[in-house]
């Protein structure tokens, strides 16, 4: 087993090397005593310079590892135990494994050129949270084919379950289900967070299906315009809805928002028999909790994106974004079908949008603009439609660069070209751009998966052919 | 004659002022293969898709197996045993031979959203069934080995194939076949026709061919119904059909009697 390794290293390397011009049988003509020195040398550079660059030697390990698995791919994707292809999971794993230990060695990384340091715990939350509702778009728009530029919608109604559930916005109200941390003389709805999850994917969904069953009718461009109503309509709602309908009933708080929102955490059992924090609130290691529990949600939407991807309804899916005309001629239900998307986008929506209100323990109708539609919207182009792994490259690297990675570019820029920018301020137009590139050059995304690549080169056959009063029904 | 399966009564379609489809009574019996034929923009195409829910029709019924269907959409003529080909290929493109089959199989499995995130043994067990099927499918039509290919990379021949293996896995009690030799060269044509032959005999299928190639409606169709301007101007065997002079007048010509 460890000659496969060595072999499947060694023909990795003088691909490489032949690359850039020196094939194995070149080396082999060398004299001896030459080959070992370079070797030597070769080796010692590689020594110093792990030692000279980052000299610490969790950055080394890790980086080593990085190379390592990288190298070892190819083999890796053949490994089977007991006839199962368990090979495919080492890198997911890796990564995986990585992310959780990033609260241990975040701060302990050196800095990158231009965009400086590594991400903030907080700022790993925010792309923990931008990667589930990414993820929830890309059931829409990636598997689909429908275009929803009104995610936000769903986004603000996950939030607001929280806020509605866990705050005294409906102070005439007394409940408690489990809430941690409540002080003296607390009203309203408080709920623990472990209920208000699945509660807000729920109601986001019925909201999603709501919303679907007037507009999923429509095709492409009228599907996008009509989403993009709703996506305006209810953050509308939301800064208005102090005063619903002028009955004088206070359901959104207005412009003010719904704050603060009850901390999650496990409770006092829970911390005592388990070890589990608590109160995040009140956590000493208050961002990497939040951080662990956002990687376990988007580890669950991956599970549930991945298993739906090839069921039959994930078929049905993939059947309506080629033609629409023959998945119905084909039995698929379309209206049915859509709507499940829809729904199961939601959901997945509606969960962010609750986690998040937690975290920032308040929900502002100031949240839930349009950009924030567009912004989760690129994220899924960018990194690749439909593809799992795309989407959540394309959600955490521009999360990140709105949270930090644009302040410190700027920074750089500031400081080596004596200008003064202000970067973050260009922001849209920079995502814009980055938009336009890929679109350009890698139509696909990033990482694409094999089916969009073909059809964005290719194009897709789908004429309507319908009557408009049956199309959907 | 045998029971009817499906049976149109006065169907009629108008598009604006033109009426494609005018007042036609039709009907398959069971087991039978029927062949629709008549000139170019006779109505033939429109009058497939109200057999199959794509049209909604503008008066008229549409019943199969006793049922009226006038109306409904698409899906519900899927499940009650209406499978059928497209006159321009309408493949999924982007998946595989395989995937196509198993999106036809759409309604006859049962999996829903819970049980796919769950993968309950009964949804395993499903779509393994499922998949050995479908490869049975793609082998009986003739696609062996071709199951991993995408649509669009397979050769026209096994495009066409592959619409009917998709068309099969709906698990029709008729099929509707809609120019499925245009493009086809002799050799392919008269494989094909033999194959629609077997379909009947092995699976016990009704067939609805539109067709223009008179050596295959002629070979291999118990009745002949002919289009012209959307109405039906004659219907009957196909020996009937060649001497029928309306019938000549309209679309065969001349050549077609004396050769």
């Amino acid at each position: 087993m460890r000659r496969r390794i060595r072999a499947a290293v060694v023909a990795r390397w003088w691909q490489l090397l032949g690359a850039v011009g020196l094939p194995r049988e070149r080396w082999s003509a060398q004299p001896r005593l030459l080959r070992r020195f370079v070797l030597a040398v070769v080796w010692a550079a590689i020594a110093l310079a792990l030692v000279a660059l980052w000299g610490v030697w969790k950055t080394s390990a890790i980086a080593a590892a990085a190379i390592v698995i990288f190298i070892a791919v190819p083999w890796y994707e053949r490994l089977t135990i007991r006839g199962r292809r368990v090979g495919k999971f080492v890198v997911p794993l890796c990564v995986l494994g990585l992310a959780i230990g990033y609260p241990y060695y975040g701060t302990d990384m050196p800095q990158v050129p231009i965009f400086g340091p590594f991400p903030q715990l907080s700022t790993m939350v925010v792309m923990m949270i931008f990667t589930m509702m990414a993820l929830g778009l890309n059931v829409v728009v990636g598997y689909a084919g429908l275009l929803d530029l009104g995610y936000v919608a769903f986004y603000a109604m996950g939030a607001y379950m929280a806020g509605w559930f866990a705050s005294n916005q409906f102070a005439k109200q007394k409940l408690d289900l489990g809430a941690v941390g409540l002080y003296q003389g607390w009203t309203g709805f408080h709920l623990s967070i472990w209920l208000i999850l699945p509660m807000a994917g729920i109601a986001t969904a019925i909201v999603g299906v709501l919303i679907g069953l007037p507009t999923l009718r429509l095709r492409g461009d009228y599907l996008a315009i009509v989403t993009l109503g709703f996506g305006e309509i209810l953050p509308q709602i939301a800064r208005n809805g102090d005063n619903l309908f002028g009955t004088s009933f206070n359901l959104t708080n207005g412009t003010g928002g719904i704050t603060p929102i009850d901390q999650p955490g496990f409770g006092n059992w829970a911390k005592e028999h388990l070890h589990l924090p608590a109160q995040y609130a009140t956590a000493a290691n208050f961002d990497a909790v939040f951080f662990w529990t956002a990687l376990a949600l988007v580890c669950i939407v991956v599970f549930c994106s991945m298993r739906l991807r090839d069921s039959r309804l994930g078929r049905a899916w993939i059947a309506i974004r080629e033609d629409e005309t023959a998945a119905a001629a084909m039995g698929v239900p379309l209206m049915r079908t859509k709507t499940w998307s829809y729904a199961t986008g939601a959901f997945f929506g509606g969960v962010a949008g609750a986690f998040y209100a937690s975290y920032k323990s308040g929900a502002f109708p100031d949240d839930f603009f349009f950009q924030i539609s567009v912004f989760i919207l690129c994220m899924v182009i960018l990194g690749g439609m439909g593809n799992i792994w795309g989407v959540i490259f394309g959600a955490c690297f521009l999360a990140y660069l709105d949270r930090e990675g644009l302040s410190n570019v700027g920074t750089w820029i500031n400081g080596h070209f004596g200008t003064h920018l202000d970067v973050p301020l260009y922001e849209f137009g920079i995502f814009g751009i980055i938009i336009v590139v890929v679109m350009l050059f890698r139509p696909e995304g990033l990482i694409p998966s094999a089916r969009i690549a073909h059809e964005m080169h290719e194009g897709v056959h789908d004429e309507p052919l319908y009557d408009h009063e049956i199309a959907g029904a | 004659m045998p029971e009817a399966l499906l049976q149109t009564r006065q169907l009629r379609k108008e598009f604006g002022g033109l009426v494609a489809v005018d007042d036609v009574d039709f009907t398959v019996p069971a087991g039978a293969i029927v062949s629709l034929i008549g000139p170019n923009g006779a109505g033939k195409t429109t009058f497939f898709n109200m057999l199959t829910g794509v049209y909604r029709p503008t008066a008229g019924r549409v019943e199969f197996n006793g049922e009226d269907m006038t109306g409904k959409p698409p899906h519900a003529f899927t499940h009650r045993g209406i499978g059928r080909t497209f006159q321009n290929i309408r493949l999924f493109q982007n998946m595989t031979a395989l995937e196509n089959v198993l999106v036809g199989m759409h309604v006859r499995l049962k999996g829903n959203l819970f049980e796919a995130i769950l993968r309950t043994p009964r949804v395993k067990h499903e779509e393994a069934a499922a998949r050995d099927r479908a490869r049975e499918l793609l082998e009986f039509s003739g696609l062996r080995r071709k199951d991993r290919e995408l649509g669009k990379n397979l050769s026209y021949g096994d495009q066409r194939r592959l619409e009917v293996a998709r068309a099969l896995a709906t698990q029709p009690k008729l099929l509707l076949l809609d120019e499925p030799t245009a493009g086809m060269n002799p050799q392919e044509t008269a494989d094909f026709t033999s194959f629609v032959g077997v379909l009947r005999e092995q699976q016990g299928l009704a067939v609805l061919l539109i067709e223009h190639d008179m050596r295959v409606v002629m070979g291999v169709s118990d009745r002949v119904t002919v289009l012209d301007y959307g109405q039906k101007i004659a219907e009957g065997t196909p020996q009937e059909i060649q001497r029928n002079e309306r019938v000549i007048e309209a679309y065969l010509g001349t050549a077609a009697v004396s050769g």
